[in-house]
């Protein structure tokens, strides 16, 4: 009798927990954990992109007409640590949590419990950190830089940015224990290393990525709240300090995060591209090098973003040659990207979409990163809008291009209905088309001389500003109908059942799984052969 | 299915439009002001070279990769019947787009070289080091710039110049085109002579800043506590505006710089006036004032140096920067308000402005907020009190 209902049970697959609480509060389930990071992801994005509506509100014309200056630094320090920490980030960190599991064959992450901890960490650091906009004297100001001495101005919105912070550090730093744990231990047999897709690669690496520098950036924080409080004087020159020191550690944890801001897209990208090439990923084990390459040299070019800051001459030049190799790795992966759609037999659904356009204007925003690392030439365009313009080219256009394609693609896996491709479509070219009128005036903006982060500007730079602001509104907008074809795809409204396979040129263990993904896969081993994965075939 | 079909491809053609236009006039825009600027000085040539060399070596290879990908994109569509290759690697080409590259970055890398080399360590054309033939210190406050012309003793702030000051506040009712020069005009330009070796100190005395003239070619961060050295020589006369670069602050859009470069004999003579006016500060500092003069001019001198934070109303913008109106400090004893003043308070933003200021002008500044408001101290600082705490 209890043999027979153990084993019924251990068949009972799709079994959830009953119960929001149950189920989603003291979930361990990867797939739930996913679906969590996703929806706060997306939430984080429509809040921050809201800060950065009033923001291109206020540069709409000269002069001030909404908000006060003070207000509008908080405004863009506020937009920048959303986006970074509480948008890109646990977007990834849901993927991950979503689809490495079922890609290397392996029933759930490696901690589950953890797992759980290290998301539900993230509403409370963004309800405090948030919170500070209530507080006296505001929100941070000083940038998402958080520059002494001008950080400790801002009185005690210092204290819980800084908590905020190490809260968040400690739920990447779970998040990317728990990747490397389930990656190393957990793929099933005949999954070897160089059989892994190259998202899971690309996790692989950004996790150690985030171990090695998330500890340097709550030291950096935690060196402010004891020069704020406790009178040390590591940033106060006055005290034996030097602020420029807090640069120094910022950018070697600074660089490497925007790594882990765009090597998971990277991964993304080398999944959807041959799928709708129908043909196998090009040069997948230089993609694998490359993405090493690339993680090692983000810890020798920090200082590429202080060349006016006064360094001696062979610490520019190092960090200008440094920054000049990247270009090399990332290069070959657009090449690579590009021979994968060659000679294939390509159609384009919305991810594919998506996954074109990364190319194209992340390249674009690779050409800027390349111009700025000209030492000589970048004592103009630091602290523009120039610079403004590239790291959108690239966390926008890229990273979150990469994020909503990867939706796109792996949605129907997910809830287990089609997306409307026509919603999808209108939804890709109102949003190309606009992001490109937001973001490349901003070009043109920096080079003739407009400053970052000024709430009001001289009149020359009026035309590209209103341009700018028509591009960013359209956007956000584009980015409201988003979160509505989200929404029907899950209630199934307008939509078709997705099949198992969902693409016809999909290849991975993922596709082999019952759409919607069962809650509980590969309970019992995941049989792997090499048919089933997208780079094996041919070598 | 058909539908679809139709419907992507005329996506397409739009993207395509969009994406031409965008580079036609991404070219036709590098002769226009939209541009980098060329500048004024050598180094501001070689960085619009640098600039441009660069951006056509990207356009190239965009237009290279670009043409490949979207060539593909109408060749290499299953709509055609092309069935896909199976192809996944090939050692050759991967070899070459490796080694193309960095051929690339290493031409790039010896005129850029060259270019730091003349800005960090200058020489003349026989290798010889540059001479500088004057030296000027640029300090950065929260939210002006201080002049110090080291040999001349020349020293003096410049700040947003107040009709710009004016038209930039919220419901200022002022259309900012109808300002000359909006938010880049100061009450004082810097001034300096056409056609020679200067050699500028940056410092700061709060928070970090950024002093940039874009036609010079290049900004520098002004540190607390360090300094740091960059050049120029200008070759036009002219006047020059840039702005803070680096933020530092509430009123980080509203510290232009402006650069007045005149002919030598014009600087000769600017300086002398300027030490004649050095003078009649000197003996304003040592007079006595009558209390109608010190509220007078001190309600002149809060407008311009204090009002930005506490406020014209003397209400302040708490906490950062506390109210004056009812202040304990403003209505307790003279000395402590003048220490206050003189050499401000650690760990706030309110500055030390014995270094800024002329000794009148602090008694003064304080005097009027002693008299001003609601405030009930009604007394009055003399220079020389002044002067008692700043030697103290």
């Amino acid at each position: 009798m209890s043999h027979a209902e153990t084993h019924s049970h251990d068949h009972d697959h799709d079994h959830k927990p009953k119960g929001f609480v149950k189920r989603w509060l003291m979930t361990t389930n990867h797939k739930d954990i996913g679906t969590l990071y996703l929806i706060f992801s997306l939430t984080m994005f429509i809040f921050g992109g809201a800060l950065a509506m009033i923001i291109r509100l206020e540069l709409f014309q000269p002069g001030l007409q909404f908000v006060q200056p003070e207000f509008f630094n908080q405004l863009t320090t506020m937009h920048a640590l959303i986006m970074v920490f509480g948008a890109v980030m646990p977007a990834f960190v849901g993927f991950a949590n979503w689809m490495i599991p079922i890609m290397i064959g392996a029933p759930d992450m490696a901690l589950p419990r953890m797992n759980n901890w290290s998301f539900w960490i993230l509403p409370f650091a963004f309800t405090m950190l948030a919170s500070t906009f209530f507080m006296d004297g505001g929100a941070p100001a000083a940038g998402w830089t958080l520059y002494p001495p001008l950080v400790l101005q801002g009185g005690h919105n210092l204290a819980f940015a800084v908590f905020a912070i190490h809260m968040l550090g400690i739920s990447s730093i779970m998040g990317a224990i728990n990747v490397i744990a389930t990656i190393m231990n957990m793929r099933a047999p005949n999954m070897g290393y160089l059989k892994m897709p190259l998202f899971v690669w690309t996790w692989l690496i950004t996790a150690f990525l985030l171990i090695a520098v998330m500890p340097v950036f709550a030291g950096a924080v935690t060196m402010l709240l004891t020069d704020h409080y406790f009178g040390t004087s590591f940033f106060n020159a006055a005290g034996g300090g030097d602020p420029v020191l807090f640069q120094h550690i910022f950018w070697f944890f600074g660089h490497p995060e925007v790594y882990i801001m765009i090597l998971p897209s990277f991964g993304i990208i080398s999944e959807i591209i041959p799928t709708f090439a129908r043909k196998p990923l090009f040069g997948y084990v230089s993609m694998v090098y490359a993405t090493a390459g690339i993680a090692f040299l983000s810890f020798i070019v920090w200082a590429h973003h202080m060349f006016s800051v006064g360094m001696p001459l062979g610490g520019e030049l190092f960090f200008m040659y440094a920054t000049f190799l990247i270009s090399i790795p990332t290069g070959v992966k657009v090449f690579n990207w590009v021979s994968t759609m060659w000679k294939g037999s390509m159609t384009f659904e919305t991810p594919m979409l998506w996954s074109i356009a990364f190319i194209i204007l992340f390249t674009i925003g690779g050409f800027s990163g390349l111009m700025l690392a000209i030492a000589p030439a970048d004592f103009q365009y630091h602290d523009t809008y120039f610079v403004v313009a590239h790291f959108h080219y690239v966390l926008v256009t890229g990273a979150v291009f990469a994020i909503i394609g990867g939706v796109y693609y792996w949605i129907p896996k997910w809830t287990g209905n089609m997306y409307s491709e026509r919603l999808g479509k209108i939804h890709f070219w109102w949003s190309v088309i606009s992001v490109n009128v937001l973001f490349f005036p901003q070009h043109f903006l920096g080079l003739a001389g407009m400053p970052r982060r000024i709430p009001d500007y001289s009149v020359q730079f009026a035309n590209w500003n209103m341009w700018s602001s028509i591009g960013g509104f359209a956007f956000g907008l584009a980015q409201i109908f988003f979160c509505i074809i989200v929404w029907r795809t899950i209630k199934g409204k307008g939509t078709s059942k997705a099949t198992d396979r969902v693409w016809e040129g999909a290849k991975g263990l993922e596709w082999f799984i019952p759409s919607p993904a069962p809650h509980h896969t590969f309970q019992d081993g995941a049989p792997v052969n090499d048919e089933h994965l997208a780079h094996v075939s041919s070598h | 299915m058909n539908k679809e079909k139709s419907y992507s491809s005329s996506g397409l053609k739009i993207f395509l439009w969009v994406a031409l236009v965008l580079l036609v006039n991404g070219s036709a825009l590098a002769k226009s002001s939209l541009n980098m600027t060329q500048g004024v000085t050598e180094f501001s040539k070689i960085a619009y070279d640098l600039h441009m060399i660069v951006l056509w070596i990207c356009v190239v290879i965009g237009v290279l990769v670009f043409g490949a990908m979207i060539y593909s994109m109408f060749a290499h569509r299953k709509s055609k019947g092309v069935t896909a290759a199976q192809f996944s690697h090939s050692t050759t080409a991967e070899i070459i787009w490796t080694v193309i590259p960095i051929v690339i970055l290493i031409i790039i890398a010896f005129p850029a070289t060259k270019a730091l080399i003349k800005m960090e360590a200058p020489t003349d054309a026989e290798g010889k080091n540059i001479v500088m033939d004057m030296t000027i210190k640029v300090t950065g406050f929260q939210w002006k710039w201080k002049y110090d012309y080291l040999d001349e003793g020349i020293s003096f702030l410049s700040t947003l110049k107040s009709d710009s000051n004016i038209a930039r506040q919220i419901g200022s009712g002022i259309n900012p085109a109808t300002v000359e020069n909006y938010l880049l005009d100061v009450d004082h330009p810097l001034v300096i002579p056409v056609d020679t070796n200067i050699r500028i100190l940056l410092t700061a005395n709060d928070v970090i800043h950024s002093w940039w003239v874009p036609e010079f070619g290049w900004k520098r961060d002004a540190v607390p506590g360090f300094v740091n050295e960059a050049w120029t020589n200008v070759k036009k006369i002219g006047t020059y505006r840039g702005q803070c670069a680096e933020l530092c602050g509430k009123d980080h859009g509203f510290m232009p710089v402006v650069v007045n470069v005149v002919s030598k004999e014009d600087y000769a003579n600017w300086v002398e006036s300027q030490k004649g006016e050095q003078k009649v500060a000197a003996v304003k500092n040592n007079a006595q004032w009558s209390k109608v003069d010190l509220i007078s001019k001190g309600k002149e001198v809060f407008n311009s140096q204090c009002a930005t934070c506490h406020q014209a109303t003397g209400k302040g913008m708490p906490p950062t920067f506390p109210a004056l109106d009812g202040s304990a400090v403003v209505n307790g004893p003279i000395d402590e308000q003048i220490k206050t003043v003189v050499f401000g308070r650690k760990g706030t933003a309110m500055a030390a402005f014995g270094g800024i200021l002329s000794e009148s002008d602090i008694a003064a500044a304080i005097t009027y907020t002693r008299n001003a408001w609601g405030n009930t101290a009604k007394d009055v600082a003399q220079p020389k009190d002044v002067k008692k705490i700043k030697n103290s």
